[in-house]
């Protein structure tokens, strides 16, 4: 019996073709999870899109009434909001590349727990289906994706829509965790021979350090959701003043998850940006010990900072001067990243492929964002900065324009690996130039608008703040269009019989997965590599 | 009959007092008529801080020019490195890349000098927080409510007077006023007296933001949180709420009259005679069928 399936597995692995129903909705291949994660991401980002494309055509003019009343606006933003940070960014980044390349880049055959890696993918899908429902039913969860009480207590939000995105951020949650640990075993356990700590990939470093943080912020999250959800269906007051409970002790509660949530989704970008520059720099990493341990302190602090979100919140003085202190510490680590990218490409031999182009835009708009983040970070201008429209600006720089810019650039650089056919360099190159464009145009006049005095969350506002949102309207715009050239760029990978090599890059990409073919096959490493 | 006579020539007296005080009042312009020569309102098109109502938005607005120069001088140089450095070593000029991976003093060099300049960010910024905190020896204290969705003012002073602010619905506007910033009663507040604030909720979180005062804290239900300000010339200032509060919460902006003590002393009189009766809350002004949704 045993000599009988191990004979047939020895043949079995290269022409063994499993069915439609058990190699996609079974899966226990990191390669096929990492791709039903990238395919969720998609369209997490599509449904997120079309909401900003929303938001944005609302707020082109005053006085419009595209979203009829506050609380369509208020369950949109929300939507927004959750989606793009939980069905978007985090499984693009940590479920989709991470699941992709982490096994293939230590030398693993896959993840240390398949069945749990499956399953963490199929609570992604449940919860986005209830975020969904939190959408549409009723009048909707119109709280914000901050989920402040007492606004979405049973008294101001009653109706089941609260409750669904509640418990999807409980399944969404779950769903990180699983993976968060699966990548701790993975990454721990089951390095190949040689490879030790020292010697990993920043790819791997930034997940394992994004994983550590997910295991310690997610069940924060659960807590505070779990309180949330128990004042509003259970007659508990953890957040009710009227019954000795505290809206701001939730405040607390999500920013400590929401905070590392922050670095969670600026980590594994950080070691994509890491992987390209290199490459297409044909340079090793200047100063990998300091770009892992930069990683690691940004993770470390990430955790001490979270109060900084509620400068004007109820915090006492003294709290304030060590929020702030704290929170520009981290300003130290992210220049070391900084500065060694561009140390890498010092002295290397830059070739200006699509995946570079992005990188190089994400380092430039990075910088802009954390600088606007150093503004921030001052407790005594966030009296007049906090909550309004230069935050936005501030947090979509590092986030639409960091996080994103970071995933397009994976994706350009790893697609060839993944599907064994190249993007086509012209339309990903006018797809970076017309997104770039696009949410400059879009996210620059928002700092005015924010200095002007302009709150978020209003769908509609004084006519005095009509030329910038016209301005950044119109940017979002030309954002929406540049992504129906990432569709066209889909179309020509998916339509392409052109064959790749394993390494398509060349002497620069020096990881494990470019001495694999290209498409990875479905069983990566014949025999364990040994790294020297 | 000397009795009636006195009496009478008390009636007299009273009536005319009656009178000249009637007539006083028709005489007597609006008191915060003095707040209608300046407006400090965002324009189209802005792209700085309004200009500062406060001795603590001029303040703030210096440290924002202070730490933004800062902070532009390391954005242009980390793009004029990065401009140099894709143009210095593109492949068709520098084929043959180093192999440099390490540099300790340069490594060093870009750890202090950041910690350098956030130093030198830090030292104002915490002196200006504390002076933010500084509320003691107001001359007078507002008590702020924020509501689903108005603002109520309650003068702590001035026992009585206690009103409630509602936007201006758009169909309803007079000219001079603007839209989503004006209000049906506004606050009113005398110029150069440091007044506080006391804010605090009946419902849910609200933001109680006033850009041109640098003033702003949120409005939590049981608890009271504190702000000051000391407005510096007569004239009308906005601001608006800043934390999401549901159906319309782009519906509930503030607007402050600032007039100089006596004209707010006056207007104290007027507004005790004018609001005393204007309990809290009142119905909304805000449509039937958005109420009715808001409510669902």
């Amino acid at each position: 019996m045993s000599s009988t399936t191990h004979d047939h597995a020895h043949e079995g692995h290269e022409h063994h073709k499993p069915s439609f129903v058990s190699r996609w909705l079974m899966s226990t291949n990191h390669k096929d999870i990492g791709t039903l994660y990238i395919v969720a991401a998609f369209f997490g980002a599509m449904v997120g899109g079309v909401l900003s494309m929303i938001m944005r055509l609302q707020l082109m003019y005053p006085h419009n009434h595209l979203v009829t009343n506050g609380n369509e606006w208020n369950a949109i933003i929300t939507a927004h909001g959750l989606i793009m940070i939980f069905w978007f960014v985090m499984p693009a980044l940590i479920g989709g590349l991470g699941n992709w390349f982490i096994p293939m880049m230590i030398g693993a055959p896959d993840m240390a727990f398949p069945r749990l890696n499956n399953m963490s993918f199929w609570f992604l899908v449940a919860g986005f289906v209830f975020v969904m429902l939190g959408l549409f039913l009723g009048s909707g969860t119109g709280a914000g994706w901050t989920l402040y009480p007492p606004l979405d207590n049973a008294q101001y939000s009653p109706g089941i829509a609260t409750d669904f995105s509640l418990f999807s951020i409980h399944l969404v949650g779950i769903s990180s965790l699983l993976g968060a640990i699966n990548f701790i075993a993975t990454i721990l356990n089951m390095r190949a021979p040689g490879l030790t700590m020292h010697k990993m990939p920043l790819f791997c470093w930034s997940i394992l350090v994004t994983a550590f943080l997910l295991v310690l912020a997610i069940p924060v999250l659960a807590g505070a959701v779990t309180m949330l959800i128990m004042d509003r269906n259970f007659g508990t007051s953890f957040f009710e003043p009227a019954g000795g409970g505290d809206p701001v002790l939730f405040q607390h509660l999500f920013w400590f998850f929401g905070h590392p949530e922050v670095y969670i989704m600026i980590l594994p970008a950080f070691g994509i940006i890491s992987h390209v520059v290199s490459t297409f720099s044909r340079k090793p990493i200047f100063g990998y010990l300091g770009m892992v341990y930069a990683m690691v302190i940004i993770g470390f602090v990430g955790f001490v900072v979270w109060a900084h979100h509620m400068f004007v919140s109820a915090i006492s003085t003294d709290s304030k001067i060590y929020f702030e202190v704290a929170t520009l510490v981290i300003a130290v680590p992210t220049g070391i990243k900084v500065f060694s990218w561009i140390a890498t490409m010092w002295g290397g031999s830059i070739e200006f492929k699509t995946p570079m182009l992005w990188a190089v835009g994400f380092i430039f708009l990075f910088v802009i964002g954390g600088a606007t983040g150093v503004v921030l970070a001052n407790a005594s201008l966030d009296q007049e900065l906090h909550n309004d429209y230069f935050l936005i600006a501030h947090f979509h720089y590092v986030l639409s324009m960091g996080a994103a810019f970071a995933i397009f650039a994976g994706f350009y650089f790893w697609i060839g690996k993944m599907s064994g056919h190249q993007y086509p360099e012209f339309w990903g190159k006018v797809h970076f130039w017309t997104f770039f464009i696009g949410v400059n145009l879009t996210f620059f006049p928002m700092h005015f608008l924010g200095l002007a005095g302009m709150p978020r969350r209003y769908p509609d506002y004084a006519d005095a703040f009509a030329g910038w949102n016209y301005v950044s309207s119109v940017g979002a715009i030309i954002s929406g269009l540049s992504t129906l050239v990432f569709f066209y760029v889909l179309y020509s990978v998916f339509t392409s019989k052109e064959k790749l090599a394993d390494n398509y890059w060349g002497e620069g990409a020096t990881t494990l997965e470019w001495a694999v073919p290209s498409p990875a096959p479905h069983h990566t490493f014949e025999d364990v590599p040994v790294i020297r | 009959m000397k009795r009636s006579i006195v009496s009478a020539l008390g009636a007299a007296c009273l009536l005319a007092l009656l009178g000249h005080v009637a007539l006083a009042q028709t005489a007597t312009p609006d008191p915060t008529a003095a707040a209608n020569s300046y407006v400090n309102a965002p324009a189209n098109w802005q792209m700085w801080f309004p200009v500062a109502g406060s001795p603590m938005q001029a303040q703030i607005d210096w440290l924002m020019k202070y730490v933004l120069w800062i902070m532009a001088g390391v954005v242009g140089f980390v793009a004029l490195l990065l401009a140099y450095v894709l143009t210095r070593f593109r492949a068709s000029r520098n084929p043959k890349p180093s192999q440099v991976t390490h540099n300790t003093l340069i490594e060093v060099v870009w750890i202090v000098v950041p910690v350098l300049l956030l130093a030198v960010i830090i030292v104002p910024s915490i002196k200006l927080i504390y002076y933010e905190a500084d509320d003691s020896n107001p001359y007078m204290t507002v008590t702020v409510t924020g509501h689903q969705w108005y603002w109520e003012y309650s003068y702590n002073s001035v026992p009585g007077l206690d009103y409630t602010s509602y936007m201006v619905p758009d169909d309803q506007l007079k000219p001079g006023e603007f839209r989503r910033l004006s209000v049906d009663h506004p606050m009113v507040l005398p110029v150069g007296e440091k007044i506080k604030f006391v804010i605090t909720s009946g419902d849910v979180l609200h933001g109680f933001y006033l850009p041109s005062l640098g003033v702003q804290k949120y409005a939590i239900p049981g608890t009271t949180l504190t702000s000051w300000t000391t407005i510096t010339k007569p004239g009308t200032y906005y601001g608006q709420c800043n934390q999401i509060c549901g159906l319309n919460h782009d519906a509930m902006p503030i607007e402050i009259k600032a007039v100089p003590l006596a004209d707010y002393i006056a207007w104290t009189k007027t507004a005790l005679a004018t609001y005393t009766d204007n309990a809290p809350p009142q119905s909304s002004p805000m449509p039937r069928n958005q109420l009715a949704d808001a409510t669902r």
